[in-house]
């Protein structure tokens, strides 16, 4: 018998063993795509951070509505500058190995998401630490003048660049969990591996079979186990979400984390109360090129975007309710209160397409001179979809638009390089602050494929993350982006909702704009 | 024999190696790179990754450290996972795989062979009809259809079986996707047995041996089944691959952990490692199962076996 075959006959058996011994209450979540890695500073993904958020805990935690709340910080304070954190770690935390989790855990494990060699995806998430972006660079080599210090084994002290109002909510990111210095200094790369694998978290993992499914247990060293009410979870991965639906169907998933929009109608009479659409905190957009004629002049942009009819794309086109995008921030984003919306907001559909006719003949173009444009778009049906009909919105301004797809990839390669002249684009928010968003906007940015620039806008960002009063910053940061709205700097089309289906034998779930749902805080009724 | 078969896989390693060098120079000729998505990554965390996975050394220096590392059993790292080499993925895989595509693959000629065979024997009456028309609908329909319709009824109406899933690997679970990939390959060799049947059954042996007084299915046992499928084994060889190396749709249907999947996602996410990876094991695969067929040519046809 080969090595695999054995590796292989021994996970099939302690599936079994654990099917059993978890059948009690484990659940089972159709998790979408495979994780890259159990290591936390690998990571990139929603579906990944489902499971690290279930076996790490940061100093931070995040409670069913996605407030912060201490983690493995019991308590912090912040300097009256606001650059500097001070937190103090519970008593009695552990790995759940037994050993003790300590303050320098966390400092071992920012030094190394900063390590350029180490090459974490997501490290700029936590540039606002001092000196984090210059070491991740190579310009600092040595990592103790990170902004991360042990002051002794329970008190930590962070330092920032500069004062960050999200600063707490961007610790409860899976790029901010501690790693246990013990096991990954003693394993090297093989710390991660099942069964050498400790973890902070309610839960550890236990089995990893890729291309099916992770399992975990409930971790008997977290200090609240006693208050988790599921034994543990199955994650599994499959991305046909007509098959998950038909498993769910089958009582084999207790929660879904997508849905086929097509199915929506459907699952709201056959399957009452399960099928949760709720805001999230995401963006679909178009950008448009403003540095290519004739889209650097604002009157064809505000014309294309005052032609889309966004009232009807959640509700007929998608099905599934996405609302329109009137603002550049999505509502509900936190410090921020309502966001800043179009001026043309409230104007009756017909009355939009005929402002819109009169600004694109003021721009030089009508009948006689059709505006002519390449919309491109990442493959997709829903992405197609829209294309489609916004094509059709805006053909009667005499625009004629050819649709253009191309997988993710390129697509995204085309966007980054500038060769688009209206492009499908989407963005979910990596930390709840209208910042999040605004900064798409800003001058070289990557993620400003239109190449919009306005230095007035730049000054108001700058301004406004350097304010630590939220009101104040806010209030700068509603003028910026009224700014980008008047310009027409990019087409906010919808806002994104979180699609989920819900058995009703789970209790707790709670809708948030993250699309957040750990399962420390569900439970099942038998 | 063994001499021929050492003979067969020596010659396939240039063939191996200059479909690695193609397939090397012509993944990074398209548009797009591995790290490239819906969300950014800063100049230099790109930087970072470049250097972390050799892609900002020149092409040919990151060529020449793939071969060296592919001569020492090494086939590199994954882009898509982190924890696990390309090597180790396959190696995971690959049980699921091969027990799937084994009991599809002996289902396939198990049904294929008897339904010919029936439909030789009773060629153009009723049971031939019926027969033809069942194993047409396993032709014709395409597997992304058989699939959830099967879910649909055996797994939600009925409740017989799961709709999906590996689970503790008992047979409930696999029946589905079994069926499923054997039925299109049941279906083509059911209707080469068929035709070669009917032709051998028209060759003067046959005739001998019937006017010797030996009853149908002994005729059809001892003397016609084996040069009839001549034609049957030379198509295995290619069914075979195609089901020993997994099924995307199958495997994502149903989400089996298998390394169907492998080469479409990979080659979708420019995960290089990946696709050189799986195109390696196909071909070794598709070289090893052409070289069983021969072999099993040469034992079904001595004047193969002469020659």
């Amino acid at each position: 018998m080969t090595h695999t075959t054995k590796k292989f006959l021994a996970s099939a058996m302690l599936g079994t063993l654990l099917a059993f011994s978890a059948q009690a209450a484990t659940l089972n979540i159709h998790n979408g795509g495979d994780p890259a890695s159990l290591d936390p500073q690998k990571l990139s993904g929603d579906w990944e951070n489902r499971i690290a958020g279930d076996i790490f805990e940061g100093l931070v935690a995040e409670d069913a509505k996605l407030n912060p709340i201490p983690g493995q910080a019991q308590s912090w304070t912040v300097s009256d500058d606001g650059k500097v954190y001070t937190f103090k770690l519970r008593d009695g935390i552990k790995w759940s190995d037994g050993q003790p989790v300590t303050a320098e855990d966390f400092v071992f494990a920012f030094q190394r998401l900063m390590d350029p060699k180490n090459a974490a995806d997501y490290a700029y998430l936590q540039f606002t630490i001092k000196n984090a972006e210059k070491i991740n660079k190579g310009e600092i080599t040595d990592f103790n003048q990170l902004g991360v210090k042990a002051i002794d084994d329970k008190t930590l002290e962070i330092t920032l660049e500069a004062p960050t109002p999200y600063f707490i909510g961007a610790l409860t990111h899976y790029t901010a969990y501690p790693l246990p210095k013990h096991v990954v200094e003693a394993k090297g790369a093989d710390w991660v591996k099942i069964g050498t694998i400790v973890t902070n978290g309610p839960y550890k993992p236990v089995e990893w079979v890729p291309g099916s499914h992770v399992t975990t247990v409930k971790n008997d060293q977290y200090y609240g186990v006693k208050d988790l009410k599921i034994d543990g979870a199955k994650f599994f991965v499959l991305e046909d979400q007509e098959a998950a639906l038909k498993r769910y169907r089958a009582g084999e998933f207790d929660i879904l984390t997508d849905f086929p929009t097509d199915q929506y109608e459907w699952m709201k009479k056959n399957l009452p109360g399960q099928a949760h659409v709720a805001p999230f905190s995401g963006l679909y957009y178009y950008v448009i090129n403003s540095t290519k004629p004739p889209f650097s002049d604002k009157r064809v942009r505000q014309a294309l975007s005052m032609a889309i009819n966004r009232e009807v794309i959640g509700p007929q086109i998608l099905g599934t309710g996405e609302l329109p995008a009137y603002s550049w921030v999505p509502p509900g984003t936190a410090n921020y209160g309502e966001p800043a919306y179009v001026s043309w907001k409230d104007l009756p559909y017909s009355e939009k397409v005929v402002e819109a006719k009169k600004l694109l003949t003021e721009a030089g173009f009508g009948p006689d001179r059709p505006l002519t444009a390449q919309l491109k778009y990442n493959t997709n049906d829903n992405h197609k979809r829209i294309a489609v009909a916004i094509a059709a919105m805006w053909k009667p301004l005499g625009v004629n638009i050819e649709l253009v797809n191309a997988e993710t990839k390129v697509h995204y390669d085309q966007l980054k390089s500038g060769e688009v002249e209206i492009g499908r684009a989407g963005w979910l928010a990596d930390y709840n602050d209208p910042d999040n968003f605004l900064n798409l906007l800003v001058t070289g940015v990557q993620m400003n494929y239109g190449r919009w620039s306005n230095p007035e806008y730049d000054k108001l960002i700058k301004e406004g993350n350097a304010q630590t009063d939220l009101a104040k910053r806010a209030e700068i940061f509603k003028k910026a982006e009224q700014l980008a709205l008047d310009d027409s700097a990019a087409l906010p089309i919808y806002y994104y909702v979180s699609k989920n289906v819900v058995s009703p034998k789970i209790e707790g779930f709670v809708d948030n704009v993250q699309d957040i749902h750990r399962t420390r805080w569900l439970s099942m009724k038998e | 024999m063994i001499k021929y078969a050492l003979r067969r896989l020596l010659s396939t390693i240039p063939v191996l190696w200059i479909a690695v060098t193609a397939c090397f120079f012509v993944l990074r000729l398209a548009p797009g790179g591995p790290f490239d998505g819906e969300r950014p990554l800063p100049p230099v965390i790109m930087k970072n990754l470049a250097a972390h996975y050799n892609l900002d050394k020149p092409l040919i220096q990151q060529y020449m450290i793939y071969v060296g590392d592919l001569l020492k059993g090494d086939l590199g790292p994954s882009f898509a996972s982190e924890d696990f080499t390309v090597g180790q993925q396959i190696m995971i895989g690959l049980p699921y795989t091969f027990t799937i595509g084994t009991a599809a693959f002996l289902l396939a000629i198990l049904v294929g062979v008897t339904v010919g065979c029936l439909g030789a024997l009773y060629q153009n009456k009723t049971p031939d009809y019926i027969l033809g028309a069942l194993i047409l609908i396993g032709v014709v329909l395409p597997n992304f259809l058989i699939a959830p319709i099967l879910q649909l009824v055996f797994g939600i109406r009925l409740g017989w079986l799961p709709v999906g899933g590996w689970g503790d690997g008992s047979f409930k679970f696999l029946v589905m996707p079994i069926v499923v990939l054997a039925l299109p390959h049941a279906g083509r060799i059911s209707r080469i047995t068929r035709g070669s049947m009917i032709e051998v059954m028209n060759q003067n042996f046959i005739r001998t041996a019937k006017a010797k007084g030996i009853g149908p299915r002994l005729t059809v046992m001892r003397h016609a089944l084996k040069p009839a499928m001549m034609p049957v084994v030379s198509y295995l060889g290619p069914a075979a691959s195609y089901l020993l190396t997994g099924s995307l749709v199958v495997e994502s249907v149903f989400g089996l952990p298998g390394i169907g999947r492998y080469f479409i996602t990979a080659a979708l996410n420019r995960d290089y490692g990946m696709v050189l990876g799986t195109v390696i094991f196909y071909m070794v695969l598709i070289v090893f199962l052409n070289l069983l067929v021969d072999i099993a040519y040469a034992w079904l046809d001595p004047k193969v076996r002469n020659r």
